[in-house]
């Protein structure tokens, strides 16, 4: 429910601060709920801080299902069933 | 400028000087300040005459005329300033009738303690947009305000110019059919002015877009006559203009959302703060309404020229008694472009 | 050049794709009802047009999930209090500024008024605003769901750490699997047929906090299976799929479509950090919900310095809303917007009567600014 972008850290700063990039607009934020974040790495970001990393391999994976839901036939298949 | 010196006993210092009540005394301060700023930078033989209205020789034909304030804080921004922007957002008004620009007035209200430097800048830069666009600044008027009752500085701007014969563009001239056109990327001011706000600055190489747009009209009406609509999407976004039209015209708007160009820097920033580029504020654009059977021929004129390179047909008027702005979206469904309710405000949610 | 892991969850062609295995699933002989709790979601649903690809007998019904839609009237007139009486610099978020309060008071027009609101994008800003003016009172009013609440006790944390005198906390902070259930046992839900709400799309980022873990109860208990998704309208498709699969094959669990950012155990640094400024409270009124035991947080013990429930004396009013606003009934998705006689004739975002259309996120409003030619049958000439 709460508004929170995907963003590539690009700079860390000191006192867990960073300074990350969304469509080449750079702000800085606080990493500090999450830990051990590197540069060149997605988070999620709200109100100016780190909530979550954004795991790419996941993000690839999501576009691919739905993708294969054009390939699929008439009959109804399981295979659309993500991790809970 | 040996004049000057035999008048004042020392020019203005604009390093560490300040406004004071005195330059809006009507006193030899105030001269000064006129002289060394406002008579030196825009430089025309209207205001050496020195008298408090401009006179000049009007064709016979149709005028219009336009007034705008100008507010805007920070004063200085990434590709402008208060100035530039009250030079260009008049130009422009005049030149969304179709009109070619003549003249401006400007009445200048600044606030007790206003640094005399940061002053010349902004006179600096009006001159330098008035004379780029070939419109003279031809009279003027100058109060300060005690400190803490202005934002520094006040800018009122009022232009006139003439319409060519033939040349009908108003609100009300929008028709089912119509086609819609922009000139190119919305968003780009109301960013790079919102990256200079406190508590919402970030960092990016994105100016604001202000430009004055009458030397594109210019070409416009040559190659349309018949434009039927012009507006420029300043205050609201490209929203309020199309939602303007829709009723001014009584008709409806359809856009398409793939169509409307929208920089990289706009949809970050966008994304970032939770805003709506439709909602986001211009100072170079405009959006042009024409039959549709002259939609080919206008979108090239726009196309040929700097300010219209990225020009695009967005959408078409089309018969609607509710008068809703809709939009196809990116993603295949549909939804309305409503007027803004008060002032687009960064989301949490 | 595009936004990256946002422009590809919102493809146009992707999404034809999936609207027709949508179609291809829903089986036609019943109809699927699906409510989105989130906030976010409904806004996201009705920006992208979301309803237009999918088939007539899959509804939306839009949920709760909005803390600015909830959060009541006399915790709005505390923080007017804040600003006008006490005189505080009261920074907030600036989804706040626009909800009415006793007799309609909003705190855009007590900054009018000359009270110094401070709009922030984060709550570190209304700590930096305090460390800069020590003479100064400040009051970050925090509002927001488990996603919002982890910045807060950062912040609440970091005052502590640097002995600040001059801030403090409104703390109203609320808890989404408490509203989930408090919507599912509420005496209409018990109506057989009044709720038709056969499953739920789940928060997206309430979950990256919490987890996914937290719903397995809810599942359980009000057998109707949950998937949480994230915010771009893919996402919200791709969990309509599969709560259509999960409805046809009989089977009610918790799944995550959000896997890129969410798992099971959440946060979980986020999480303590919470635990460790915050507890719940016994009971919190809700707006449109009423009360709901055990939903919100308050400040602990520990942090009571930085408590401005504590330090200031604030009135408690008891205001209540137009007795023709319906939102109680939108709010759990017992009514649409459109059936509220109030929606779009005196109650707009512009004059918000209730709390469904105060924000952006509420039903109400997210149905007015995006949604509302939707009524008609319209084809462009």
């Amino acid at each position: 429910m709460c508004l929170a972008v995907p963003a590539r850290i690009i700079e860390l700063l000191p006192e867990g601060m960073a300074r990350a990039e969304v469509g080449s607009v750079v702000k800085e934020l606080n990493l500090c709920l999450v830990d051990d974040v590197e540069v060149g790495e997605y988070v999620i970001v709200h109100v100016g801080f780190a909530l979550s990393r954004l795991e790419p391999d996941e993000a690839e994976a999501t576009l691919a299902l739905f993708a294969e839901a054009g390939m699929l036939g008439e009959d109804e298949d399981d295979t659309a069933v993500g991790r809970a | 400028m040996t004049a000057i010196k035999r008048a004042y006993p020392r020019p203005l210092d604009l390093k560490t000087g300040r406004v004071d009540l005195s330059h809006g005394s009507g006193g030899r301060a105030m001269a000064q300040l006129i002289e060394e700023l406002f008579e030196t930078h825009f430089d025309n033989p209207w205001l050496a005459q020195r008298n408090d209205q401009a006179c000049f020789a009007v064709d016979a034909g149709r005028m219009v005329m336009t007034t705008d304030g100008f507010v805007i804080s920070p004063l200085f921004f990434p590709g402008g300033d208060i100035g530039s922007l009250a030079v260009h957002g008049t130009i422009n008004d005049v030149a969304m009738a179709g009109a070619r620009p003549l003249y401006l007035a400007v009445g200048m209200i600044l606030e007790e303690g206003f640094p005399l430097g940061e002053l010349a800048l902004i006179v600096r830069s009006m001159a330098d947009a008035a004379k780029a666009a070939g419109v003279a600044i031809v009279t003027g008027d100058t109060k300060v305000v005690e400190r803490g009752k202005g934002d520094g500085v006040f800018i009122t701007t009022t232009g006139v110019g003439v319409v060519p014969p033939g040349v009908e563009i108003s609100a009300t001239r929008a028709r089912p059919g119509d086609a819609v056109l922009l000139s190119g990327s919305i968003g780009d001011h109301g960013v790079a002015v919102l990256s200079k706000r406190e508590s919402l600055s970030f960092e990016t190489e994105l100016l604001s877009d202000s430009a004055a747009l009458h030397g594109l009209v210019a070409a416009m009406v040559e190659a349309v006559p018949g434009i039927h609509a012009m507006r420029d999407p300043t205050r609201g976004g490209l929203a309020a203009l199309l939602n303007e039209i829709a009723r001014e015209s009584r008709v409806g708007i359809v856009v398409r959302e793939d169509a409307i160009p929208v920089s990289t820097p706009v949809r970050g920033a966008c994304e970032l703060l939770g805003l709506d580029p439709l909602y986001v504020a211009n100072e170079g654009k405009l959006a042009a309404f024409c039959a549709p059977e002259d939609a080919g021929r206008l979108l090239a004129a726009m196309r040929a020229h700097p300010l219209g390179r990225e020009a695009a047909i967005i959408g078409e008027v089309i018969d609607d008694p509710d008068g809703f702005v809709q939009m196809h979206t990116s993603f295949g469904g549909n939804r309305i472009v409503d007027w803004l309710a008060g002032e687009q405000l960064p989301r949490i949610c | 050049m595009s936004v990256r892991y946002i422009d590809e969850f919102r493809d146009g062609t992707l999404a034809r794709t999936l609207a027709e295995r949508i179609r291809t699933e829903a089986r036609p002989e019943r109809r699927y009802h699906l409510m989105e709790f989130c906030g976010g979601h409904t806004h996201a649903i009705f920006r992208y047009g979301v309803p237009d690809l999918l088939p007539e007998n899959v509804r939306l019904i839009h949920g709760p999930g909005c803390p600015v839609c909830v959060l009541p009237i006399p915790r709005v007139a505390h923080a007017l209090q804040l600003a006008l009486d006490h005189r505080v610099v009261l920074c907030t978020y600036a989804d706040l500024l626009r909800v009415p309060g006793p007799e309609r008071e909003t705190l855009l027009k007590a900054k009018a008024g000359g009270g110094d609101v401070r709009m922030v994008y984060s709550a570190s800003d209304a700590l930096a605003i305090a460390r800069a003016a020590p003479d100064r009172q400040v009051v970050f009013f925090a509002i927001g769901f488990e996603t919002t609440t982890p910045p807060t006790a950062v912040v609440l944390k970091q005052a502590k750490a640097l002995g600040l005198a001059n801030f403090t906390v409104h703390c109203n902070h609320v808890l989404t699997p408490p509203a989930l259930a408090g919507l599912l046992d509420s005496p209409d839900a018990q109506v057989p047929g009044a709720l038709p709400l056969d499953g739920f799309i789940g928060p997206a980022h309430v979950s990256a906090v919490i987890g996914s873990r937290p719903f397995e109860p809810h599942v359980e208990r009000y057998r109707r299976p949950l998937v949480i998704a994230g915010f771009e309208p893919l996402d919200v498709m791709q969990a309509i799929l599969m709560l259509i699969r999960q409805l046809n094959e009989g089977r009610c669990q918790v799944e995550n479509e959000y896997t890129r950012v969410v798992t099971r155990d959440g946060n979980v640094k986020a999480q303590a950090l919470m635990a460790e400024v915050f507890e719940l409270r016994e009971r919190f009124e809700w707006r449109g919900l009423g009360e709901l035991p055990a939903s919100a947080l308050r400040i602990r013990e520990k942090y009571a310095g930085f408590d401005a429930e504590r330090r200031f004396t604030l009135a408690d009013t008891h205001a209540t809303d137009n007795k023709a606003c319906e939102c109680p009934d939108v709010l759990r998705g017992l009514k649409q917007p459109t059936e509220c006689k109030l929606f779009a004739t005196v109650c707009r975002p512009d004059n918000p009567i209730g709390a469904c259309m105060v924000s952006s996120e509420g039903a109400c409003a997210a149905y007015y600014t995006f949604g509302r030619a939707r009524e008609r049958r319209h084809v462009p000439a």
